[in-house]
């Protein structure tokens, strides 16, 4: 799950990080009586989870209340690459003397943790690892090992941290990990994590990831995700339980598990498709999933046709079949449906669809067979 | 031969008093394999079907002698049991649970390998070792016995591959669900390297899908280490980038993690590549045929 700015940051500030002042605001006037607290200059930034606001227009400096308030009229509602700004963030403005950049990110390969500091900040991270690879330091964590102010001062000084503040950046660092075991981080970048003229290391921006596996146990952090930023239809399937991704095609997808759900969208895309969204109904999937997921794959206006792709295991045919049959009928669906029933139960599963005397129904025993028609009919 | 699992296993099912643990711990035992205990805190002394349950599965070891563990309990307490299972002595532990924190598996992972134990999971469907044993919720009906070794990331994709090299007349040695998640116990290296170790096992099919690198240095592993043919098909071609495709796992970051940098991966090693499961079953078919 990805915070916004000031999430983490708060998160941040709660671990002892240094974060300048700021305030969290939904609309122009809050946001405006939020820079008089904050004092001028301060610095007027869009809170969305995606990069490039600044080129977007999305940070702006005020130095009174006028400007605040155009900036905050412009910024709040403002489109920044998809994504719609619903919340300010409100900062005071830092004086700074250099940008640097410190992260700490789970690299799964490794199956470590990753930590990450370099000089340049304040620039895209990747494009300084392909054009100056050596101006970043890369250390893992190794298991059982932990980040001590040791070890993360080497880091900084491998670097080439300004001695002036290598323990500031490093103390930076040992926080950064820590925050990262106790809150369940996947990612936790600091860029620019800068130097003010008055020599303070600060934290200017927070990029952090949660583990969405571990919600359970940080209840605060499960309350932050955005229902009103969610696609309409991902947020019906999340309020009914069910795992669906919007595509924007026109097929609508229904498979039983996430590996035969993908490969049906790309079997669909080879036989000139266009899906419209993944969903994968899960194991023993009963007919009352089934009609949850008929009705999310169906409330997308832009949905043809629907293909559904069975290999039951666990998951009975005949009971898919009940409830396809049953969601066809109580939704009084016109679209064709294109059913492929395969695994136990199949024989059961396809008489039941055969006898529903349902014309829009349309049965398939392949799974590259139901592709090809689904296409042919949506 | 097999491999992971088979005639020697002797099965103690963590979570067997609960639902999904007894409905698939008694399933197993159906099929023929050695399920010796249970373990559910605070319900030692009871029994599911004649199979004794204990409240900790040290005592599963020293009393029953199981050697095999499968994890069947809430994601909130899998890490936890898993490493009971390694405390306890288990020589292989099979974590069928979804949804445990990825920080905890990294930890219990280097766990693992200190330990020496053979690590498989979690949130994966278990393993199959056709007329031998199984251990996890794959459905045995769609495998024969047979030459041919899978190791996948899912679950139904793979009874959809099992059962058309069934249907073309062919079986299995083994069947290997690693799991769907980023950090997982045994990586398609990890069982590549058992198979070409297996008597039984004369061709590999491997099933992988959108995220992280483990297909990647897998196809270097197999140009180096690897005689026997390798198949694959990889799920995900279609999938948007930055967006969970289900399993954990399944995330195209930036730029890396994609079915096609995985599929030229493969290719640049000269493993064929199926572009659905049923080319990729019929690749196998005719491969091992020649």
């Amino acid at each position: 799950m990805d915070l916004l700015e000031y999430q983490g940051k708060q998160l941040f500030a709660r671990h002892g990080l240094p974060v300048p002042e700021g305030r969290h605001a939904t609309t122009v006037d809050d946001a405006v009586a939020a820079a008089a607290e904050i004092g001028y200059p301060c610095v007027v930034k869009a809170q969305v989870r995606i990069g490039g606001r600044g080129k977007a227009g999305g940070i702006k400096v005020a130095k009174d209340e006028a400007e605040a308030r155009t900036h905050c009229e412009a910024i709040l509602g403002m489109d920044i690459r998809g994504f719609t700004v619903n919340d300010l963030w409100i900062e005071e403005a830092s004086e700074i003397d250099a940008e640097y950049y410190a992260s700490i990110i789970l690299d799964r390969s490794a199956k470590k943790l990753l930590a990450i500091v370099s000089r340049m900040g304040g620039m895209d991270i990747e494009e300084v690892a392909e054009s100056d690879p050596d101006a970043l330091v890369r250390r893992h964590i190794q298991p059982g090992e932990e980040m001590t102010l040791e070890l993360a001062r080497e880091i900084a000084v491998d670097a080439g941290i300004d001695d002036d503040v290598t323990d500031q950046v490093a103390e930076v660092l040992v926080k950064l990990a820590k925050i990262a075991v106790a809150e369940d981080a996947t990612l936790l970048e600091i860029n620019p994590l800068i130097v003010t003229t008055d020599r303070k290391v600060v934290v200017l921006d927070s990029k952090a990831t949660i583990d969405g596996n571990s919600l359970f146990r940080h209840p605060e952090v499960a309350e932050l995700s955005d229902a009103s930023a969610e696609d309409p239809q991902e947020a019906m399937a999340k309020e009914k339980g069910l795992t669906y991704v919007k595509l924007g095609g026109n097929i609508g997808i229904l498979g039983n598990g996430a590996g035969l759900c993908m490969s049906t969208l790309d079997v669909v895309a080879q036989a000139g498709g266009e899906p419209a969204n993944f969903l994968d109904a899960g194991g023993g999937s009963k007919a009352e999933a089934i009609i949850d997921s008929l009705e999310v794959i169906t409330s997308d206006p832009k949905v043809t046709a629907v293909l559904f792709n069975i290999f039951g295991g666990i998951t009975r045919c005949d009971e898919v079949a009940k409830g396809i049959v049953e969601a066809s009928r109580e939704m009084d669906l016109e679209i064709p449906l294109v059913v492929r029933l395969d695994g136990t139960n199949q024989e059961e599963g396809l008489a039941i669809l055969a006898e529903s005397g349902l014309d829009n129904l349309h049965q398939e025993k392949t799974m590259l067979g139901a592709a090809k028609k689904v296409v042919e009919l949506a | 031969m097999s491999i992971i699992v088979g005639s020697d296993t002797k099965l103690v099912v963590s979570g067997l008093t609960g639902r999904e643990g007894s409905f698939h711990g008694l399933r197993n035992r159906e099929y023929g394999t050695d399920l010796v205990a249970g373990v559910t805190p605070g319900k030692g002394g009871q029994d599911v079907d004649g199979v004794p349950v204990f409240d900790e599965i040290a005592e599963a070891v020293s009393e029953r002698g199981a050697n095999t563990s499968m994890i069947f309990v809430p994601a909130k307490f899998a890490a936890a049991a898993i490493e009971e299972a390694i405390d306890a002595g288990i020589g292989t532990v099979i974590a069928i649970t979804e949804g445990i924190p990825v920080l905890d598996m990294m930890r219990v992972y280097w766990r693992a390998k200190d330990a020496g134990v053979r690590l498989v999971g979690p949130n994966c469907p278990g393993v199959l070792s056709p007329g031998k044993a199984n251990v996890g919720i794959i459905p045995a009906q769609f495998f024969d016995q047979g030459a041919i070794g899978v190791v996948s990331k899912s679950g139904t994709l793979t009874y959809q591959i099992g059962n058309e090299l069934k249907q073309a007349g062919l079986g299995n040695s083994t069947i290997v669900g690693i799991g769907g998640d980023p950090i997982v116990g045994s990586d398609f290296i990890d069982v590549l390297t058992m198979f070409e170790d297996d008597p039984d096992t004369e061709l590999i099919v491997m099933v992988g899908e959108i995220g992280g690198d483990a297909e990647e240095r897998a196809a270097e592993f197999i140009a180096d280490s690897v005689s026997k043919p390798v198949v694959a098909y990889i799920a995900g071609f279609t999938a948007p980038p930055g967006k969970q495709m289900g399993h954990a796992g399944a995330i195209i970051s930036g730029s890396s993690g994609t079915a096609e940098a995985k599929k030229d991966a493969l290719e640049a090693k000269d493993v064929r590549v199926g572009t659905s499961p049923t080319e990729a079953a019929q690749i196998a078919v005719e491969t091992l045929r020649r």
